[in-house]
């Protein structure tokens, strides 16, 4: 079996996959982007929390969201900031807005050459990262440019 | 109704600190520091140690005020107080939280104080090493999102790119605070000049706006200083710093999680500024010296756009070392060396250089400033800034 080509090197921080956002990982699981939305008023809410920041509803439900964005900012880190990183090189993170969700942002890997040209506006699509062998196992959400 | 203000009712009456040292090169432990800085401070100010009353701090200061009151014998304990949030955001919140106090009556002689030991504590450049990552860090840490260089940089990513604002703008503010540190014997980077060309070629911390002289130090020491009702100050050794203006929060969701604030490619400090000015009843123009938190000098930029210091149109043309020298530029800028090279003690070693500008006695000394800002750690929250000024402002 060959391995699975992650993002970034192993050895990084797992996700705790805390109470509050366990509907979102486990839609990322089943490959599904899922993320809050108030029952109360229909507002869409990321990161997670237990409160709708609009209408002070605790009936957050979840709802699967179209998993294409793009990209409103970004950065190239050089300099390794854990222990996994040393010797890895640069790699890019970026900021994706997703209009199909209320413009809430998501941070994400960008997926392919980590020097090529990046453009706040690009058009972004989810790409699912499973971490099948970790313990919990958990699956990440990147993104690569579309067309 | 009485107005309710802090303007020109309490004082800065000493300013301390102790050496400076390189990240983990201090001989002496995290709290001895905060110790030294805090009786430098009172002795600045003619005050027994004893005879303080509180203490306010930022950033999870580890050297906690009780031990502290338990170790200088302090006779009573009326106000401790520490201020959330990371880094610098709370220095200026820390000054005004002990301004509070002792305005209220709360407390009299409050010292407001920073201590870090980095040697003997972990740094901040390296992102937590625990295997999971809860809370924001969840959907952060994963993707390599750790350091607090990369929580700020899609910020200034965003707002440079929106505004063109180029790279050599925040060049300019990196060679100042260099520029000032070579004529400060007690800055770290004394001795070590910085020029366009090393700037240049130094190594991308992170691409597109960070290279390593847009990042501060980490470093050892301790700073304080000591804040009395106003008409104490009067009678005490120095002339008074008098605070004019404190405001500490951060505007709408600027701490939605996972980089969701509304209003994102901000320093925060949007609804801050508006409150600093209402309250100091002055303006950007008034300044006469300003020291500016660099964290990083995306954040300088940003935080000196949010205080109306100059315009977004303005700010390539604007931002050159010419105009920002402590002799003859229009805003002089960190004076001292700031974070970036007299010494990243969060900030509370700027608020010691604005207050030796106003009385006079600073290495780089501005001529005959009357009005001093500092504006706190950026882009984290909450932030915070402060205007001070002198007997001639009230």
């Amino acid at each position: 079996m060959s391995k699975p080509a992650y993002a970034l090197p192993e050895g990084l921080p797992t996700p705790a996959q805390e109470p509050v956002a366990l509907p979102y990982w486990e839609g990322t699981r089943a490959g599904k982007l899922v993320i809050q939305k108030c029952r109360g008023c229909g507002k869409h809410q990321w990161g997670p929390e237990w409160v709708c920041h609009a209408c002070h509803s605790f009936d957050l439900g979840w709802e699967e969201v179209a998993p294409r964005g793009r990209i409103y900012s970004w950065q190239r880190p050089h300099h390794p900031v854990h222990p996994a990183l040393e010797g890895h090189g640069p790699y890019i993170i970026v900021l994706v807005e997703l209009p199909g969700a209320g413009n809430v942002r998501m941070v994400g890997n960008l997926l392919g050459d980590p020097a090529q040209a990046v453009t706040i506006g690009a058009e972004v699509e989810a790409v699912f990262e499973p971490h099948d062998t970790a313990t919990p196992p958990y699956t990440l959400v990147q993104w690569r440019v579309v067309g | 109704m009485t107005e309710r203000t802090l303007r020109g009712k309490v004082a800065i009456a000493g300013v301390g600190e102790t050496t400076y040292y390189k990240h983990g090169r201090s001989p002496d432990a995290e709290f001895k520091l905060a110790l030294q800085a805090i009786i430098a401070a009172c002795r600045d100010a003619g005050v027994d140690p004893q005879d303080v009353d509180g203490f306010a701090s930022y950033g999870n200061d580890r050297s906690d005020a009780p031990r502290l009151a338990a170790a200088l014998g302090i006779r009573e304990l009326r106000f401790s107080n520490m201020h959330w949030g990371g880094g610098g955001g709370g220095v200026a919140a820390a000054v005004a939280n002990a301004g509070a106090a002792v305005h209220s009556g709360m407390a009299h002689c409050v010292i407001a104080f920073r201590s870090l030991a980095q040697g003997q504590f972990a740094r901040y450049g390296r992102g937590a090493q625990q295997a999971a990552a809860a809370g924001d860090d969840a959907f952060l840490a994963p993707y390599g999102l750790m350091s607090p260089a990369q929580r700020f940089a899609m910020k200034i990513t965003r707002y440079m790119t929106e505004h063109g604002i180029r790279h050599e703008a925040l060049r300019a503010i990196a060679l100042t605070s260099y520029a000032h540190a070579q004529t400060n014997p007690r800055a770290v980077m004394a001795g070590r000049p910085l020029d366009a060309a090393k700037y240049d070629a130094s190594r991308w911390i992170i691409e597109p706006f960070h290279r390593l002289f847009d990042c501060c130090m980490e470093n050892d020491g301790a700073g304080a200083v000591l804040v009395v009702p106003a008409e104490r100050a009067r009678d005490m050794p120095h002339k008074p710093t008098y605070l004019l203006g404190a405001a500490q929060g951060g505007h709408h969701r600027s701490a939605a999680p996972v980089h969701n604030a509304p209003d994102y490619a901000s320093a925060h400090f949007p609804t801050v500024a508006r409150n600093l000015w209402d309250m100091a009843q002055l303006g950007p123009k008034d300044v006469d010296v300003l020291q500016a938190y660099e964290n990083f000098t995306g954040g300088v930029l940003l935080g000196m756009l949010e205080h109306g210091m100059v315009r977004p149109e303005e700010a390539n043309e604007f931002l050159v070392p010419e105009n920002l020298r402590f002799d003859g530029g229009k805003l002089p800028l960190n004076t001292s060396g700031g974070n970036l090279a007299e010494c990243y003690m969060h900030g509370l070693e700027m608020v010691n250089e604005a207050v030796r500008q106003l009385r006079g006695d600073a290495c780089n000394q501005v001529k005959d400033p009357q009005v001093a800002m500092v504006i706190g750690g950026p882009m984290v929250t909450p932030v915070s800034s402060l205007i001070l000024g002198t007997e001639a402002t009230l």
